[in-house]
């Protein structure tokens, strides 16, 4: 049901049932790393290629949350995912192997949001009973079709981010144990004018604030609502200006206001810049790690904003500027009045 | 694109001014003079091997120590330490021809997927090609310079 301009409350308060995540080596020895389900320490997972190893670790993460959800790949009535990749080829040749109908989006890494929304709408009108909302990237493919050859030497600045190598996967239904999901906020493209692709902590942060102002706006919580907010992949560089353009906006946030990115890696690991980023990289930390917190009953209500940078080479070649999305999740905990 | 959105980049830019790391231009610096001179001592080291154990002219020894390089570069990049010690040394591991090396092999290493001919093949080049592009520009103009200058 949309309440407000751009968000829509979930009445029938459909459930993550079941999450999982499929995590590199890299990601598994931050600070997160016994958070997620399997960490793979070959970054080819014994494929022949990057692009079928980032494949594999979609289907374990699919497969992983079906099952934690106590259910098969039968039962799951829709896939919603997408991926980096040119023609979202994870998404689209893992839906090969699971067999599922596929609604195959893209928003770069706002993907994981926008898959849990949807498969959330989609329960909440009845149109799916379980749907598979996931995402993936590795950090291999994505130097490829973003970057230079993986092993190219180029010296990469410090606003740099290191794209995650990881799956996430979580099955939305009714229920009864599970976080539920309550809103979704859907987020308007922003440009505010960055150019370099390096710089996409600063490119994303507008976009991540206006989706932000427009979720409080719209339900009409505020800040002391909620017990977390996550955004996307913003890091280092790119969360403390979303903080100050809140500031600006009103929105006065603590250390209960956090990045994805910056939670994904410890800040001395080697090659890891300002932080994680890709939709691997909002949706292991929200899967694997925020919503095992309110399942562990430390938080009430958290708000999740998946960003993405909606460029492609062709574009930053061109000279054009990076547009930028964010759509928020709201999440909450069974005993919530 | 509207004129608010015009006026809201403009702003945004200038809110940035200071908010974001600067690339460490001297630190960067330092570490290419090291690592540049490095490699070049390197290269100085092979080509005396050459000059003392083969009996080669200097001019002679210069075309064997680039290659020897080149592999070195080459299987450096291909055990995968290549691009971290780039990370570290920055223009001092691009500059020398061990850059173009790495530059080359890199760009071969990940299109080994698509194939020979499509994927090494065509794309081998992909990030070095400009440089010799720009190099043969270069090197015509340059030589056009000299011709009319001795000649006219």
């Amino acid at each position: 049901m949309l309440i407000g301009q751009q968000t829509w409350e979930f009445t029938s308060r459909p459930r993550v049932l079941g999450t999982g995540t499929a995590v590199g080596e890299k990601e598994g020895a931050g600070p997160l790393g016994t958070e997620f389900d399997l960490v793979f320490t070959d970054p080819y997972l014994g494929q022949e290629s990057w692009e079928k190893a980032e494949r594999k670790l979609l289907e374990q993460a699919q497969e992983m949350a079906v099952q934690k959800a106590g259910l098969s790949m039968e039962s799951v009535d829709v896939s919603i995912s997408g991926d980096l990749l040119p023609h979202i080829i994870s998404a689209n040749f893992a839906a090969r192997t699971n067999g599922k109908p596929l609604l195959g989006i893209y928003s770069a890494c706002a993907t994981s949001m926008e898959a849990v929304a949807l498969s959330a709408l989609l329960v909440d009108a009845r149109a799916a009973k379980y749907a598979l909302a996931s995402t993936s990237s590795h950090n291999s493919t994505a130097e490829r079709v973003f970057r230079y050859p993986t092993e190219y030497g180029g010296q990469k600045p410090p606003t740099a981010h290191c794209t995650v190598t990881g799956a996430g996967a979580a099955v939305i239904g009714h229920g009864i144990n599970g976080p539920i999901v309550r809103y979704a906020t859907i987020g308007k493209v922003l440009d505010l004018g960055v150019k370099s692709p390096w710089e996409m902590g600063a490119a994303m942060a507008p976009a991540a604030t206006d989706t932000i102002v427009a979720h409080f706006r719209d339900t009409g919580l505020t800040v002391n609502d909620y017990d977390f907010i996550a955004t996307g992949d913003l890091a280092r560089v790119g969360h403390p200006i979303a903080r100050e353009l809140l500031k600006h906006q009103g929105i006065e946030l603590d250390e209960r206001f956090s990045d994805c990115g910056i939670l994904m890696y410890h800040e001395d690991q080697p090659e890891v810049f300002s932080g994680g980023s890709g939709p691997a990289c909002c949706a292991c930390v929200t899967f694997g790690h925020l919503l095992r917190r309110i399942q562990r009953g430390e938080w009430k209500r958290i708000l999740v904003v998946a960003t993405g940078a909606l460029l492609s080479t062709v574009s930053a070649q061109q000279s054009e500027t990076i547009p930028c999305i964010a759509h928020a999740v709201t999440f909450e905990a069974e005993n919530l009045s | 694109m509207s004129a608010q959105l015009g006026t809201r980049q403009k702003q945004y830019q200038q809110f940035l001014k200071g908010r974001q790391p600067a690339r460490p231009v001297l630190k960067n610096s330092l570490r290419a003079f090291l690592a540049g001179g490095a490699i070049c001592l390197l290269g100085q080291g092979i080509q005396e091997l050459f000059v003392h154990y083969f009996h080669m002219s200097e001019k002679m020894a210069g075309n064997p120590t680039v290659a020897v390089l080149i592999m070195i570069s080459a299987i450096f990049t291909g055990l995968g330490f290549y691009d971290m010690f780039s990370q570290w040394a920055g223009a001092g591991s691009a500059v020398p021809v061990t850059g173009f090396a790495n530059a080359v092999t890199s760009a071969a290493l990940e299109h080994k997927t698509e194939g020979y001919v499509v994927g090494i093949g065509s794309n081998m080049f992909k990030v070095a090609g400009p440089v010799i592009v720009f190099g043969v520009v270069a090197a015509f103009f340059v030589g056009l310079a000299r011709y009319l200058i001795l000649h006219l």
